[in-house]
């Protein structure tokens, strides 16, 4: 259609008197829109080709065991991911645990409770806790959650479970410094709850009205609808937004990079630091030179791979609805 | 009454009161569960928010603005140099991504209709739009910063104009989906060219809402750290007018002072992330409240 | 007369005639209703006899639909809207704050102009109402999704993929399955708001087949635009205005020998 339109304008211009100036710029606008567009394809690209390129160097040289192991020595240039890996997908699963059910309950609360004059200033609120700087959100983690974290939770938690089996050593802090791979779980979810809440309260709002009118017809209460009828009708979607705030989780660096503690070596406790791979690539990168520089870049690969796939399958299942 | 034929009311011959009390605890309990998330949302807003004021006021003074960051162990200082070039990185990296996302947008919207490509690009598009924004940092190093041999503003700005694109598509491409077909029809029957029916109708019509988008890409920009640590990186001075080298920025003066064991440098760490989240915030609301006003029109 | 009157008059044979002396079910009095400031309802007085169907008619926007959600308060979803007088169910005041709205929506039940299957398989959008209100044993909450599958015609087509989505039915059986989950919850009055609105006429012809057997079991109120449809099923027929009762009678007298001019011009299609 657009095609056809092009060609009867076409037609048109050739009999009009501005022919000489116009159908030049006609064509550079065209053609600039198309390379535009072109660029994102390319930029896509290119953030592919740079992390093979660049991490090349580090596969090569390590293989499969640059994945399983947890040996990370810039003395003796032995180099494996494992232990970023296990932190990325840790606290991102604990974002995960926390963020979701706060976010799916603000969305209820927006599209079932909220009465209509509070609905945009929460929504609002609720939105802006988006436009907080990743930076800034390490800072509120590192000089004011992790301390009352560390008195409050980790001492308490830690005198009570020690020596018990399992809860034990999850739920023991050597050290209770407040960072930590839970602190940054819990700081990811926050972080993550205006992406999942704001997809969720659009796709409940979609609903059709009549269902969940129907619904309250034979006599439900509102949890009974929102659980038995609103939620699976809503479905993969809601799924879709989860993977969505799961690919926030798993690339956040800044904010984690202040709570996590920075350590390289594998922790059973959730109480103890740890690193991911964002937070290490941004900790050493500006340092780092030679092999070191190319296992940084092979982690950035391996992270890339990772939400890339988280992201793909984000957007098959919400299938656009809008990602603000 | 011809009208309303009424006869005798029956008394009620099933009783009430059959509702399980549980139903009723469940249903009471998630209302307040959900009011009780939606508060705690509110509460690490205005949390935030409030240590930023306890902070970082105490450390606005005449001299944050007039002065540049001071030098490991030196007293006073201030963030001037950081702040010009915060600046001038956000306002590269959008000068960059504006007309880049604007163009792509207006293709998704008026020249790819339905096509393969246009589908192609919108879903990569959003990809981009949602990616770790560590990862654009590390490519624009591979792509600038090693082949130009060293950090400089240039590869900030890229770096950050590659982070706004996605959000200046994305809002362009559904603000022009928004102008209704019947406004461009009537342009091409005048004998326009679908460029000039494309910038004289459809993008005055979605004006607001391109603003809007570009706005918020500046929002989504001026706070990003990552990118900037291996592109820009920092300067504790005034940098090169040319850009080349270390550029001063908030982000990154952040990141880097807020852990230092230096009184004076976690003081400014905290006077500019105040002034940052403050600016961020307030581009913000003012894009949601360009976009309500032209709602309401 | 016109067509329409014609066939309409032809059609009102099929249905059973008017019980007059039948108790009455829900009594409507001095019903005003408000979509905030504006009165969408006025004054609204009538009665609904104990197992009869009675047909809502009028033009779009005359408030029929209207009346037909306050009688299980379906209206107060949205703060808005609010409704002044007495509903009288069995003689209890369904407007009154202290009746439970759950429970009275239980007892009157609710079928929409739209199809709307609940996401779950056949078996649990019937079983899901009774549930709500009834703890039974398995074997007897079986008994009663077949009961109500059966009395909505709908058990020889679905009683092999009972565990199957209730989405993946035709329109017509959907509409049948709603049904069924309404009358499972054994409900004192039905309401129909434009049941058959989004159904082919062979389907349409299966829900008004059910209506008149349900009418052995159930107090009936249909909303419905299609003037032949009120006439086929119902007994009484109340005729609606700008928000006004015009006309409520048998549907016989309505249809054959209305008294105001209002009816008459509607029902033969000189207005509306």
């Amino acid at each position: 259609m657009v095609a056809l339109s092009q060609e009867r304008l076409a037609s048109r211009k050739n009999g009009s008197v501005r022919r000489s100036s116009q159908p030049g710029f006609d064509r550079v606008f065209r053609i600039a829109s198309l390379g535009s567009a072109l660029l994102v394809l390319l930029v896509l690209a290119g953030i592919i080709g740079a992390m093979i390129y660049g991490g090349w160097p580090a596969f090569r040289e390590f293989g499969f065991g640059f994945i399983t192991s947890s040996v990370w020595n810039v003395n003796e240039d032995q180099y494996g991911a494992w232990v970023a890996i296990v932190g990325t997908l840790s606290t991102a699963v604990i974002a995960l645990a926390i963020g979701v059910p706060l976010s799916l309950g603000i969305a209820i609360f927006l599209t079932q409770f909220c009465p209509p004059w509070l609905k945009r200033p929460v929504a609002t609120v609720i939105e802006l806790l988006a436009a907080v700087p990743s930076i800034i959100y390490g800072m509120w983690g590192l000089f004011v959650f992790a301390p009352l974290f560390a008195k409050y939770v980790q001492v308490p938690v830690s005198s009570v479970v020690e020596g018990m089996p399992i809860v034990g050593t999850i739920l023991y802090a050597r050290t209770p410094s407040g960072v930590g791979v839970l602190t940054a779980g819990i700081i990811l979810s926050f972080m993550i709850i205006p992406f999942i809440a704001s997809i969720a309260r659009d796709i409940l709002d979609q609903i059709p009205s009549v269902l969940r009118e129907s619904a309250y017809g034979i006599g439900c209460t509102t949890w009974e609808v929102v659980r038995n009828v609103l939620l699976p009708q809503a479905g993969v979607s809601i799924i879709g937004a989860i993977m969505l705030g799961l690919g926030r989780a798993l690339g956040e660096t800044m904010a984690v990079t202040f709570v996590i503690g920075n350590a390289n070596r594998l922790s059973g406790s959730i109480f103890d630091p740890g690193s991911t791979i964002a937070s290490r690539i941004a900790n050493e990168f500006n340092e780092a030179i030679g092999l070191q520089l190319n296992a940084l870049m092979a982690l950035g690969c391996i992270l890339f791979l990772v939400t890339f796939v988280v992201l793909v399958l984000a957007r098959l299942l919400i299938a656009r609805v809008r990602t603000a | 009454m011809d009208t309303a034929l009424q006869g005798t009311v029956t008394a009620s011959p099933a009783p009430w009161g059959r509702v399980r009390r549980s139903r009723y605890l469940a249903d009471r309990a998630l209302k307040v569960v959900c009011a009780l998330f939606t508060i705690l949302g509110a509460v690490v807003l205005g949390w935030i928010l409030l240590m930023l004021l306890v902070e970082g006021i105490g450390g606005l003074s005449a001299d944050v603005f007039t002065h540049t960051t001071p030098g490991p162990g030196s007293q006073g200082g201030g963030i001037a140099n950081a702040l010009v070039g915060s600046l001038i990185l956000t306002t590269l990296g959008i000068v960059v991504a504006t007309p880049i996302g604007v163009l792509a947008g207006t293709y998704l919207a008026e020249y790819g209709k339905g096509s393969k490509l246009a589908e192609t690009i919108r879903f990569v598009n959003d990809i981009l739009l949602a990616a770790p924004s560590i990862l654009i940092g590390l490519f624009v190093y591979m792509l600038m910063v090693q082949p130009m041999g060293g950090y400089s503003g240039w590869a900030g700005g890229v770096a950050l104009a590659i982070i706004a694109v996605p959000v200046i598509v994305r809002t362009t491409e559904d603000m022009l989906r928004l102008v209704p077909g019947s406004l461009r029809e009537a342009g091409a029957a005048l004998g326009a060219p679908m460029s000039t029916v494309i910038i004289k109708i459809s993008w005055k019509a979605a004006r607001a809402g391109m603003v809007t988008g570009i706005l918020l890409a500046t929002a989504r920009i001026a706070g990003e750290t990552a990118p900037l640590l291996f592109t820009a990186l920092n300067n504790n001075f005034w940098f090169n007018p040319n850009l080349m080298g270390g550029v001063a920025n908030l982000p990154v003066m952040i990141y880097q002072f807020a852990l230092s064991p230096y009184e004076n440098w976690r003081e400014l760490a905290w006077a500019g992330a105040l002034i940052i989240t403050m600016s961020i915030l307030a581009l913000s609301i003012a894009a949601r409240l360009i976009l309500r006003k032209e709602k309401a029109r | 007369m016109s067509p329409i009157a014609v066939s309409a008059s032809n059609a009102i044979g099929n249905a059973a005639s008017a019980d007059v002396g039948a108790p009455v079910r829900i009594a409507v009095r001095d019903l005003n209703f408000y979509y905030g400031d504006f009165c969408s309802l006025k004054n609204i007085s009538m009665d609904f006899f104990d197992r009869q169907v009675t047909a809502l008619i009028g033009p779009s926007g005359c408030g029929k639909s209207t009346l037909l959600r306050t009688f299980n308060r379906i209206y107060s979803l949205y703060p808005e809207q609010r409704a002044e007088g007495q509903i009288l169910l069995d003689g209890q005041n369904v407007l009154s704050p202290s009746v439970d709205v759950n429970e009275l929506r239980a007892r009157v039940g609710m079928v929409f102009q739209k199809p709307t299957p609940f996401p779950m398989s056949i078996y649990d959008n019937i079983a899901f109402g009774i549930r709500l209100y009834e703890k039974l044993p398995k074997g007897e909450l079986d008994g009663r999704v077949e009961e109500a599958l059966r009395k909505a015609a709908l058990w020889d087509e679905v009683k092999d993929k009972l565990r199957q989505s209730g989405m993946g039915l035709s329109g017509g059986q959907q509409q049948r399955l709603c049904i069924a989950r309404t009358i499972a919850q054994h409900p004192e009055v039905i309401l129909l708001d434009e049941p058959t609105s989004a159904l082919d006429p062979i389907s349409t012809g299966k829900i008004e087949e059910l209506i008149e057997q349900l009418r052995s079991e159930f107090t009936i109120v249909i909303v419905t635009h299609n003037m032949q449809q009120a006439a086929r099923i119902s007994q009484f027929t109340a005729f609606m205005y700008l928000g006004e009762l015009v006309e409520f009678g048998p549907t016989t007298k309505m249809f054959m020998n209305p008294s105001k001019k209002q009816t008459q011009d509607y029902i033969t299609g000189r207005f509306g």
